[in-house]
C-alpha cells in the first residue's frame, strides 16, 4: 500500500501503479503472472475523471486483461477482494490483482460537495443533506439507544489514533487524549472533529490466487475463507439507525461460508469500518463480535486495544492511518494478511492470531461488505 | 454486459442460484452529454485538446476506412440494414428512412455523418441467470451461457491500437475458449455486436472472428450480414436502429441474443439459430468491451 496522504504529487494512475507493483513484488511475481485484474474506487466525481475504473486501467496493470472496476461507496474497500475472489473461485482465472485507489484530494474545495449528488434528487437532495448531519443523527440515535455517554465513544478515536503511530502509512495517527476529542471542535452535535477520519489520497492492493497456485508462490498463504454482502434499503429515513442490520447479514453469510457458528470465541482480532468512532461500535455490534450496546463498555475496559482480549483496528483504522474510500477498507484486508504472518511488526497482536473479520460500509450508508480471513 | 459477467462469475462460486442482472439507461436526464464524455479523458494528456467524442469517433473511422478498404457508403449501408432489421423490432425507436448526402458533405467529424452515430435512447433491460438444475426446473427452453469473456487495451489514445478492435479480439478469444468454439465464422449463426458508430460494427465483426481482417465490408455488400443473409449482424437493428442505451446497450444485445435463440423474435426472428455471440464496447474513449456466447443446446 501507498502512504495515506492529504494530497498526493502523484496522479491515481501512479498511487494505483506504486500500490500494484508492491503488491506484485511482495510475493515475486511479475505483472505477466496475473491473469485478470479487480479495481475498486469510489466515486468518479472525486477524481474529477468519467468512467475513473478505464483511467486507472493501465495504472492498475490491466493492459490487455480482463478487467473490471467495482464500486459500492465506502463499501468498495471490502467489497474488491470480494469480486476479485469471483474472477477466482468461478474457476476463470488462477491469479487475479485487486487494486483500490482513491484521490479525493483532486475534489474541490471539498470532497464533500461530490457527497451531495448521492441522494434521491426529489426527496432528499433539497434538502442539502450533509454525511456529518446525517451520521451525527445516527450516533445520537445510537447513544440515545443504549444511553452510551459521549466518553465512551470518543475512547475509540483515542485508541485508533494511537494504534496508527505503529503504522507506516499513517496519515494522522498522534497520541491524543480523551479530552482532546471531547474538546475537538463541534461539526454537528455530537460529531467533533476528531471523531472523524481525514479526506486522504491512497491505494493499496493484493494478490489472489487459486488454491494450488497459492502453495506455489508461498509456504504461509492467507485464505480468504468467508465472504458476505447485504443491502439495506436505500432511505436512510427508513432504517433504524441503531443498529446495522445490513452489516449483521453481510457477517452472517461470510460467517456461514468460513464455517463460523460463534464469532465471539472464534473470531481473534477484527478491522472494522471506522469513519467515525462511534461506527466502530456500532460495526462491531452488527459483526456480531458482542451483544447489541455492548462494544462502548468494552472499548472503555481495554478488551478492544491491541493488547485486549479482542483487539479492533490494530491497524489504527480509518481514524489513524486516514481514509482514502476504496483504499481505506482493502488497507483493513492489508492489515488482516500481515497480522494473520505475524507480520505486523510493532502493529502485531498477541497470541499467534488465526481467524479475523475485515468490514466496510458504504453505497448510501446501506451496504455492509465482510471478509472473513485465516492464516 | 459485464455485469452479466459477473453475474455469471457469481453462480459458477457457487455461492448463488440464481442472479437477477439489471441495466437502464435515462440518458434523457442528460442535458449535455458531450463535457461528461471530455471528463473520461486523461486530465492532463488529452483533456486540455478538447477533443469531443464524435471527433474521437471520426478519426478512428478514418483509420479503419483507410486500414481496410471499407468506403464512406459500407458505413452507410451498415445503417440503412439496421435500421431496415429495427423496423420489425417492436423495441426499436428509429425508422428506416433518411436522408444522407453520398459524398459526406453532411459530416460531423470526417468521414462520420450524424446517420452514423446511434441514436441515444432511454431503457431498462433484465435478465435472469440461474444455475444447471435451477434453470432446468425454472424453463423447459433455457438458454445456456456458453462462454464470457473481457478485456482492455491501453486507456490512453497515444498508445493503442487503431486499426482493429483489439479488445474485441481478447475478450472473444476468452469466451470462446470456454464456449469450445474453435472456428467462429463456421460454428455461429448471428451475432449481435455493439455498433454505437456504423464503423464500429464492420470492425467489431473482424475482432470476433465471424469474417477475416478487412473483409467485413465485403461480406456486407454480398449481402452476408442482412437478415436474411447466411451470418446476420445485429438483427436486432443493433443500438442504430434500436437506439444506444449506453452501458445498458451490452445486454440489450444479450435479450436480443435470447430472444432469437429461443425463436421468439418474431418479425426479425433468424431461422434455425443454435448459437450465437454477443459484444459490447464501452464507448468513446475506451478500449474495453466484454463477448457472450449463447445457445439454446
Amino acid at each position: 500500500m501507498t502512504k495515506f496522504i492529504r494530497r498526493a504529487q502523484e496522479t491515481g494512475k501512479e498511487l494505483a501503479f506504486e500500490a500494484a507493483r508492491q503488491a506484485l513484488d511482495s510475493c515475486n511475481m511479475r505483472i505477466q503472472d496475473i491473469e485478470s485484474v479487480a479495481l475498486g474506487t469510489a466515486p468518479d466525481a472525486f477524481d474529477g475523471v468519467h468512467m475513473k475504473g478505464e483511467y486507472l486501467l493501465d495504472g492498475a496493470g490491466a493492459w490487455r486483461k480482463p478487467y473490471s472496476r467495482n464500486f459500492v461507496g465506502g463499501g468498495t474497500g471490502v467489497f474488491s477482494p470480494i469480486h476479485g475472489w469471483f474472477h477466482v473461485a468461478s474457476g476463470l482465472y488462477d491469479t487475479c490483482l485487486v487494486v483500490a485507489e482513491e484521490k479525493m484530494s483532486s475534489c474541490l474545495p471539498h470532497p464533500q460537495a461530490a457527497f451531495l449528488t448521492i441522494f434521491d434528487n426529489m426527496i432528499e437532495r433539497p434538502l442539502g443533506p450533509n454525511l456529518i448531519w446525517i451520521f451525527a443523527l445516527e450516533m445520537q440515535r445510537y447513544m440515545h439507544r443504549y444511553n452510551i455517554p459521549k466518553e465512551q465513544i470518543a475512547q475509540v478515536a483515542v485508541k485508533n489514533k494511537r494504534n496508527a503511530l505503529d503504522h507506516p502509512s499513517a496519515q494522522i495517527a498522534k497520541a491524543v487524549t480523551l479530552q482532546d476529542v471531547l474538546d475537538s471542535e463541534v461539526l454537528a452535535w455530537p460529531v467533533q472533529r476528531l471523531d472523524i477520519s481525514p479526506v486522504s489520497d491512497g491505494a493499496c492492493a493484493v494478490v489472489l490466487a487459486s488454491e494450488d497456485v497459492a502453495r506455489r508462490i508461498t509456504d504461509s498463504p492467507v485464505w480468504l475463507d468467508g465472504v458476505g454482502w447485504n443491502l439495506d434499503t436505500t432511505y436512510w429515513t427508513n432504517r433504524d439507525l441503531y443498529f446495522p442490520r445490513y452489516v449483521a447479514n453481510a457477517a452472517r453469510m461470510a460467517y456461514r461460508m468460513a464455517g463460523i457458528s460463534n464469532p465471539r470465541k472464534q473470531i481473534d482480532f477484527a478491522e472494522p469500518y471506522d469513519p467515525f468512532d462511534y461506527k466502530e461500535l456500532h460495526h462491531m455490534e452488527g459483526l456480531l463480535l458482542c451483544r447489541k450496546g455492548e462494544a462502548p463498555k468494552l472499548t472503555a475496559e481495554g478488551v478492544t486495544a491491541r493488547d485486549g482480549k479482542l483487539p479492533i483496528c490494530p491497524s489504527g483504522g480509518l481514524l489513524g492511518v486516514g481514509n482514502p474510500i476504496a483504499a481505506a477498507g482493502l488497507m483493513k484486508v492489508c492489515e488482516l494478511f500481515w497480522q494473520l504472518r505475524g507480520e505486523a511488526g510493532k502493529r502485531q497482536v498477541a497470541g499467534d492470531p488465526r481467524t479475523a473479520v475485515a468490514q466496510a460500509w458504504g453505497d448510501l450508508m446501506q451496504i455492509g461488505t465482510v471478509v472473513v480471513m485465516r492464516a | 454486459m459485464y455485469s452479466l459477467t459477473t453475474a455469471y462469475m457469481q453462480i459458477l462460486t457457487g455461492l448463488f442460484d440464481i442472479v437477477a442482472v439489471e441495466a437502464h439507461s435515462k440518458v434523457s436526464d442528460i442535458v449535455n452529454i458531450s463535457p461528461i464524455y471530455d471528463l473520461a479523458l486523461d486530465p492532463i494528456y488529452t483533456r486540455p485538446l478538447g477533443l469531443n467524442a464524435n471527433f474521437i469517433a471520426g478519426l478512428e473511422m478514418n483509420r479503419y476506412l483507410h486500414s481496410s478498404g471499407a468506403t464512406f457508403q459500407d458505413c452507410r449501408r451498415v445503417v440503412e440494414k439496421n435500421r431496415k432489421n429495427a423496423l420489425s423490432n417492436e423495441l426499436a425507436v428509429r425508422s428506416a428512412t433518411f436522408e444522407s448526402k453520398s459524398d459526406g458533405a453532411d459530416s460531423i467529424s470526417y468521414p462520420l455523418t450524424r446517420n452514423d452515430v446511434a441514436p441515444l435512447a432511454d431503457g431498462a433491460a433484465v435478465v435472469v441467470l440461474a444455475a444447471d438444475d435451477a434453470a432446468r426446473s425454472l424453463r423447459e427452453d433455457p438458454v445456456w451461457v456458453k462462454g464470457v469473456g473481457w478485456a482492455s487495451d491501453s486507456p490512453t489514445l497515444e498508445t493503442r491500437d487503431w486499426d482493429k478492435a483489439t479488445y474485441a479480439e481478447l475478450a472473444s478469444k476468452q469466451a470462446y475458449r470456454q464456449a469450445k468454439i474453435h472456428d467462429p465464422a463456421r460454428e455461429i449463426q448471428f451475432a449481435e455486436v455493439d455498433d454505437t458508430y456504423s464503423y464500429k460494427e464492420l470492425q467489431h465483426t473482424e475482432a470476433l472472428g465471424l469474417t477475416t481482417q478487412s473483409s467485413a465490408h465485403k461480406m456486407l455488400d454480398q449481402g452476408v450480414f442482412d437478415l436474411s443473409g447466411k451470418l446476420p449482424v445485429n438483427p436486432s437493428g443493433g443500438s442504430i436502429g434500436m437506439g444506444h442505451t449506453l452501458e445498458m446497450s451490452g445486454l440489450v444485445r444479450v435479450v436480443e441474443l435470447v430472444k432469437q435463440l429461443r425463436g421468439n423474435a418474431d418479425k426479425h426472428q433468424v431461422h434455425d439459430v443454435q448459437t450465437g455471440v454477443a459484444l459490447a464496447w464501452r464507448g468513446v474513449p475506451t478500449a474495453s468491451g466484454a463477448v457472450v456466447v449463447l445457445g439454446n443446446r
